[in-house]
Parts: structure tokens; sequence; C-alpha cells
């Protein structure tokens, strides 16, 4: 178990990174709590995987420290780090029993037989798979196999972390919910360090006490479940997170109030933002409220899903969605008006966080 | 990625001795097809001290030599041609369908490839005299599928279990008939396993002697055939019969360069 | 995959049918025709029942070539097996230089065989040979073509030349198949090599090394050309091996009826075996 600390990391595949664009991973610097869960969300392409070769030891950052409770370990290598990864598909011994796959990284490092028997029954159990453990490996189900290469990593009690790239690729929708929950109550009994690369936000929400979000090579925002959801630092965590995403619209700021279209929009106190930049009126499809009253919105379709609908309307020339319960009304002539607590103003992509709604 | 550069070295050394081992004997016999009679075997040189093409010249200006080549590509060309053409139908049946008998059919196809070519010489030289087509191109290309249509079938058969059924469905859905299907569509997805298995049999094909000698005299026969008799004949001419040897390295050489790419899976019979 | 229950793909089958039919069942029942028939010549022939079968199962020189065979095929396993296993671990897998080296070691596949013979016989000879001359110089008394055990030796290291490249590229194309994560996978369990080797490259490699066993198993079993180039069988008949022996009885002294049984019995030994292989084969296709 150990604080990963991120020192100025930054990665180039290229050998001679010149500009801003030639890294992969652009500036990393963050220290990641001892014992936390922690997941790395973004789409392809966004520098997660990169991230997690770097943690891991496949990859050496071409400027940076990376530190393991405070040591460098930058240069050391990946078994040297003692770590445990779960990668995308399985990675399971074929040949051997469930029992000595869990046995196999304890015997590697010479533990007396009767120690490891212990380890891995304690896993064994742990994982929920003590009636397999004379089976051979081969011929388990992929969330078996998955809980196997799990257990691999829990089994030996140094690991630094634990990490998780894609783990559940390859497994069915419906042992996806099984195994994410189990992930969970393993996190909490073993309390190693945790780190889970995904594109799935329902995955890192539900599995993460702080997610990191990725996008095109940096970090855009680390925070737990509910400050993403409702204070996203960049219009992209606004986008990715949630279902149907944040709702954004072109704005300008008049006196203490923000103007969408010919429609103002009052503000708790003058943002402070650079005259130039670009500024984005950002509002949760959860804090959209359609009723009689406020300003005027045509709208377009009405989707059920289950015990809420979503609401897409046309407000202004913008796309606007709102969230509402089933069984509100909505009236014939529609209006709408947007909570005070859900107003995020963007500039430059950015949340303006100085100066109104905190 | 995660191999050490010491590491890297050291594999290098272990294909590159394996491959000298491998070319050392080729060298000797290019060496050799540069020198003149009298230079092999009177002094010993590692290279030709007076290099000569006159071997090269014997073989290009004597139709008995030239003839030699230009008879094995032609069998060896028609033997491809009809395995190939017989073997996709029938691994595309083996790969989709169960039908009455198909594990023996294709078991009985194997033995076949496993037979061994002693066994048929004889009766394959009685059974093509009374057709009367000992000492043509046609007749040493069936013999020759004897081994090679199995093979293509089964190589085939590896191949085309890779390709999901469904494209098969969606194209009959499209209103594809099979035939139009099977060419336009399914032909093209297991192409590099047409190229595997072309190029295994011109492979097996090129390197038999036994039946191809047997079923040959003149008109017909196998290079291979023209090197063991000229050599008998002539009272070793070494440095012609190192030329026809190097001669007869080029046709393979080239056809492994177009198959580069795929050698690795080929050799697996798309089995990995 | 599931397959579909369809008579039809019969007619599929039907080309190869005719054409294997044509080219295997007649030439069969010709040899099992002769098998069972003698002849003072002039084509009349008489039942002779089981007498060749029996003349060939008592023969000395049946079970000597068989025997010779045997060990033959062997030793061949002994060596080709084990090295290309080498050789393929320890192939780069990356780089501009991996083409090269996989067209470099497939040539000698693709060299007829009786070329091949020539090439070892050439490249062995005392008087104009690499080989030869430099073993008499470090001198070591050789000579393929007078004493039985540099026969053997020649004939050997010639097919570990000819062969070895089917097993590399065999054991070659399982490895490239394992993905990466595997090998990560073992480093951070802390596996050592011989664990990589055990228990991660051996099971991926063992379908594709079943095919090379039993294929250089069938062909060393069958091998004709080369020996027969390079040392004509002998000295003596210590390079005699089934096929030659044979041919020798079929196309030199015109045995037919012995030759004709010899070649069914060779020919059952080989069914076994095929049998065996399929069966193996089989059911990993369906284990997998």
């Amino acid at each position: 178990m150990a604080r990963i600390t991120l020192d100025h990391i930054r990665h180039a595949y290229g050998p001679k990174p010149s500009t801003d664009k030639d890294y992969a991973l652009k500036e990393v610097h963050h220290e990641w709590d001892d014992g936390g869960a922690y997941a790395l969300l973004g789409p392809s392409g966004c520098g997660k995987t990169t991230l997690l070769n770097i943690i891991s030891g496949l990859l050496t950052p071409s400027e940076g420290k990376i530190l393991f409770d405070g040591t460098d370990v930058t240069h050391l290598s990946t078994e040297k780090r003692n770590i445990a990864q779960v990668f995308q598909f399985p990675v399971i011994y074929d040949t051997m029993t469930v029992y000595d796959n869990l046995a196999f990284p304890l015997r590697n490092r010479r533990m007396p037989e009767g120690e490891v028997d212990k380890r891995v029954h304690d896993i064994l159990s742990m994982i929920d798979l003590s009636e397999w453990a004379g089976r051979k490996a081969q011929g388990l189900t992929a969330d078996q196999k998955q809980k196997i290469s799990l257990g691999r990593g829990l089994v030996r009690s140094d690991v630094n972390a634990i990490l998780f790239d894609e783990p559940l690729t390859v497994i069915d929708p419906h042992m996806k919910w099984v195994l994410r929950s189990q992930l969970k109550r393993l996190h909490r009994q073993s309390g190693f360090t945790m780190v889970y690369v995904t594109h799935d936000q329902t995955e890192a929400l539900t599995f993460a006490d702080k997610v990191v979000v990725m996008y095109e090579g940096e970090i855009v925002q680390i925070g737990t479940p509910v400050e993403l959801f409702e204070r996203p630092r960049h219009t992209f965590v606004g986008y990715f997170i949630g279902s149907p995403g944040m709702n954004f619209m072109p704005a300008a700021v008049s006196g203490s109030a923000l103007v969408v279209g010919d429609q103002q929009i009052p503000l708790e106190g003058q943002p402070l933002t650079a005259p130039n930049a670009k500024l984005e009126l950002g509002i949760r499809p959860e804090f959209v409220r359609v009723a009689r009253e406020g300003m005027p919105i045509s709208i377009s379709q009405i989707e059920d899903v289950g015990r809420q609908k979503i609401v897409r309307a046309s407000f202004q020339g913008y796309p606007l969605a709102a969230v509402m319960s089933e069984d509100t009304e909505i009236p014939a002539d529609p209006r709408v008006t947007f909570e005070p607590a859900g107003l995020n103003l963007y500039a430059d992509s950015w949340r303006v966080e100085a100066g109104g709604q905190q | 990625m995660s191999t050490s550069n010491v590491k890297r070295s050291w594999s290098w050394i272990v294909a590159t001795l394996y491959i000298l081992f491998l070319i050392l004997p080729i060298y000797w016999l290019i060496n050799m097809s540069f020198k003149s009679n009298s230079e092999i075997l009177g002094n010993f040189s590692l290279w030709p001290q007076s290099p000569t093409l006159r071997n090269y010249m014997v073989i290009f200006t004597d139709p008995s030599w030239y003839n030699g080549y230009i008879n094995s590509i032609i069998y060896v060309v028609m033997n491809t041609v009809i395995s190939v053409t017989v073997a996709l139908p029938a691994a595309y049946a083996f790969s989709r369908y169960r039908f009455l008998g198909d594990k023996h059919l294709f078991f009985w196809l194997l033995t076949n490839r496993m037979a061994p070519p002693a066994v048929f010489a004889l009766p394959f030289f009685q059974l093509y005299s009374a057709f009367g087509l000992i000492d043509t191109h046609i007749a040493v290309a069936i013999a020759h599928c004897l081994f090679n249509v199995p093979l293509a079938v089964w190589i085939l058969e590896g191949f085309m279990s890779g390709v999901p059924k469904e494209i098969d469905e969606t194209a009959y859905i499209d209103g594809y008939s099979f035939p139009r299907f099977f060419v336009k569509i399914f032909m093209p997805l297991i192409a590099s396993g047409i190229g595997v298995a072309a190029f295994f049999c011109f492979m097996f094909s090129w390197v038999e002697l036994l039946i191809a000698r047997t079923l040959t005299t003149t008109d017909a026969k196998p290079i291979a055939a023209t090197m063991t008799r000229t050599v008998s004949a002539s009272g070793m001419d070494w440095g012609v019969l190192a030329a026809a040897g190097v001669l007869t390295i080029i046709p393979g050489a080239l056809v492994i360069y177009f198959v580069r790419n795929y050698i690795a899976k080929g050799f697996a019979l798309g089995r990995v | 995959m599931n397959k579909t229950w369809n008579n039809k793909a019969w007619f599929l089958v039907l080309p190869v049918l005719l054409l294997v039919a044509f080219s295997a069942i007649i030439p069969l029942m010709t040899v099992v025709n002769y098998s069972v028939q003698d002849t003072f010549g002039n084509n009349q022939f008489f039942w002779a029942g089981t007498d060749w079968f029996s003349d060939v199962l008592h023969s000395d020189r049946f079970w000597d070539a068989l025997v010779r065979n045997l060990i033959f095929s062997f030793v061949i396993l002994a060596i080709e097996i084990p090295l290309g296993i080498f050789i393929a671990l320890n192939m780069p897998k990356t780089g501009i230089g991996v083409p090269v080296c996989l067209v470099l070691m497939a040539l000698p596949l693709l060299i007829p065989w009786n070329v091949v013979g020539t090439i070892w016989q050439v490249f062995g000879r005392v008087d104009i040979g690499l080989l030869g001359h430099y073993l008499r110089i470090l001198g070591i008394d050789y000579n393929y073509t007078q004493d039985p055990v540099d026969a053997w030796v020649t004939v050997i290291v010639m097919d570990v030349w000819h062969w070895t490249s089917l097993v590399v590229l065999l054991c070659y194309a399982g490895l490239v198949s394992i993905p990466d994560a595997y090998y990560q996978a073992a480093k951070i369990d802390g596996a050592s090599r011989w664990s990589v080797f055990r228990y991660i490259q051996l099971p991926k490699m063992k379908r594709v090394l079943l095919i090379a066993v039993l294929l250089r198993f069938m062909d060393s079993f069958m091998i004709y050309t080369e020996p027969f180039v390079v040392t004509g069988g002998g000295p003596g008949n210590s390079t005699t091996f089934l096929s030659i022996d044979l041919v020798k009885m079929a196309v030199g002294q015109f045995d037919l009826g012995p030759a004709a049984a010899m070649s069914i019995i060779y020919f059952l030994i080989i069914l076994l075996l095929s049998w065996v292989f399929y069966t193996v084969m089989t059911s990993q296709d369906a284990k997998s």
C-alpha cells in the first residue's frame, strides 16, 4: 500500500517533443492517497493508458518523477515496483489450477508453503472461488478468470497498488454489475490503493472515491463523483459525465447577469473573466425546470426513460435537455427556469471559479 | 517495449547463427556454380578465383537442361491451380456444414497427405500408362494432387473457420447467389489463406521428385530428374550440377518473398 | 463454430473426392491386387494369399529398414523439436530484420529434395566440399561414402538443416500470438524465465508443436530422396530406410508381390499414425 506521487510528469512517444501537441500526456502533478480508489476516466486516446503504464513501470516518462511513499521509482522495473495489474482481457495461466494461479506470485517470491496456503484460501473466499480451487483455470468463464487475475494481485500483502486496465471489457453486462460491486467491497476489505482505467462513466463513478477525468492528454478534473456532477471544471467533464450531458450555450456577461440570445439570466455577483475569452453557460439537465413560468422554449421531443423523462427542446436557438420525473406534466406553452445552484460559467472551456456562484 | 537491449542483441545472435548454418551449404553450391570443373577439383578456395559463367551457359543453351525447368514450372503451376480450385468449395463445405460422413471424409483426405510417395510410385506408373498419360505434364500435376489437395483443403478450412458465419448469412439475405457470394465476397476475405494454400501446393509439387520422375521420360521430365540423370551420365560435371541446383532454388525464393508476411501464420496452417 | 447439417455440402466436396479417388483409390487397389498374387511373367497371375505378407514380415530386410527408420525419426525429433523451440524463443519479435529472417529460414524448405541431397553431397565431400575439407583439416576422419556412422551423421545433419525451420516457423507463429499482457502479468507475478516458458509460452505453442511433431514424424518416416541422393542407401545398407528399400524392390528388382505387400504394411503403419494425429488434433480443436 502506498501513496503515489506524480511529480511533474510528461510523456511523449516521439523522440524530440517540442510543442505541447507532441506530448501524449501533458503535465501531470498530483498526489494520490494511500488506500484510495481512483478511476482514470476518459475517451480512448486521452492518455489514460499512458499514465497507467507510467505508474506500472511499462513506460518511463519523458519528464518528471514518480514516487511511491516518497521513494523515487521512476527508473524501477515493473517487478521491482511491487504492483499488481488486471488487464483488459483475463490473463491467467491456463494449465494451472485456480489454486496454483493464486499461489504463483507467492511461490515465485519463495514464501513458505504454509503461509501460501493460508493467503490463497483467504483470497479464494474473498473472491468467492473457494469451491473452484482444484479446477483447471482454462474452463472458467471470463468473469471468473478476471477474478483470478485480480486475486493474483490481492494475494500479495505487500503490493503498493493494484492497477486495472479496463478490466470489465470482456465481461457480460449482467456480470459487470456483480463484479463492480464485488470490486468495491474488495477495496474496502483489502485497503489497497487501486487505480482503475475506464472509458465508462458508470464504472468510474461507482468504483472510485476520486475520479480523474482525462481529455486530450491532460487531467481536466480530479474529484468525487458528486463534484464532477455538480461542478465540472471543464466543459468536457460536463459533456462526458451525466446522461444526458450538460447543456452548454454561448453567453455574454452584462452587469450581474448572463445573456443568452435575448434572455437575461441573473447571477449572484460579477464573474471575473478575461474580456476576450469565449464564454459559455453550462447547466445540467437535472437543474432545468420546465413549467408555465420563465423563459420561452420550444420542445422537439420527449423521451421516456423509466422513472424519468428527458425533454429535448430548443432555447434561444440552442439545444437544451431537461430531466424531470415521469409524472411531471408538460404545459402546452412550456417555459423554462434554471436553478441558480446549477449555473456554471465557462471561459475558454474552463470553469470560472471566482466571483459567482460558489 | 519490455525487453531490454541486452536481451535483444542476444536474440539476434541465435537467429544469425542459425541462418549462417542454413546459408553456408547454399553458399558453397553458389560458389561452385561459378567455378570451372578444373578449379573445383584442383584447388580448394572459399570463393571463385577465376569466376566463369560457363556452367550457366551450358544450361541456358542446352534444351535438355532448360526444358527441365520449363516442364517443372508447367506441371507445378497446373497442380497449384487444380488443387486450389477443387479445394476451395470442399474447404467451404467442411468449415460451414456438417454432412453425412464428413469427419471420415476429412480423415481419409488427410491420410493421403501422409501416404508415402514410394508406395504410390509403381501403381501410378501403371495407372497412367493405361490412360496413355505417361510423360505428360498433366499426369504429374494430377498425381501431385494426391498430397496437395488434402493439404489445400486443410489450410483453407483453417482460414475459412476464422470468417464469421454471419457474413455468409448477410450476403444471402442481400440476395447474393452462392457462386456470386463465394467469388465476390468470400474469396477476397480469405485471400491470404488462398495465397498460403497456393504457396504450399507450389512448394510440395516443386520439391517432389520420386513421383515426377516415375511418370516422365523425356517430354515432361522435371529439372530435378534431369539433374540426377545427367550427373550419372556425364561423369560428374560438378560445375553444371551446382549451377542447375542454384537455379532450382530461385523459384522457391521468389515465391517465399511474395508470401513473406504470411509465412508464420501460413506454416501454422492458419490454426494459431 | 456451430455448423448446420446439410447433406448438399457433398456437392461441394465432390470434385475433391473424384480427383483424390482417381489418384489414391485406384492405385491402392492395384497394390492390393499385386500383394495377393504371384506372377511368372507374361502377365499370368496366381493367387498367392497372404504369402507375401508373411514373407515381408519374416524378412530381416524389412525389419532392419523399419528399425533404422524408427531410430532416424526419433533422432530427428529429438534434435529438431528442442532446437526449433530454442531458435523460435530467441527470434526477435519486431524490427525490419524479422521478415528477412523468416524468408531466409524458409529457404531450405523450398529447395527440391534431390537438390538438398546434392547440396549436402557436395558440401560434405572430402575433396571438394567445405565441410569435408575443414573436417579433414581439423584432423577428423570423415567420409560419408565409406563410414556408416559418418553417413548417418550427414543424413541427420542434412535433415536438421532441411526441416528445423518448419519447427521454428510453427513455434514462432504460436509465440507471436501471445498478447504482451501475458508477459507483463508474468513480470508482475515475479515469474522466472523458466516459468514464463513453462506456463505461458509452452501452453500457447502446444497446438503448433503438435503439428510440428507429427508432420516431422510422418515426413521423416517417409524420407526417400535426400538420403538416396547423398548415400544411395549405403554404405552397405546402413542408410536404407523403408522408402528406399521399397523403391529398390519395386522398381529396381521388379519384385511386385513383396513390394506391394510391403507397401500395404507401410501404409497401414502410416494410417495408424495419421489416425493418432487426427484424433489428437480434433480433440485439441474441440477443447479450444
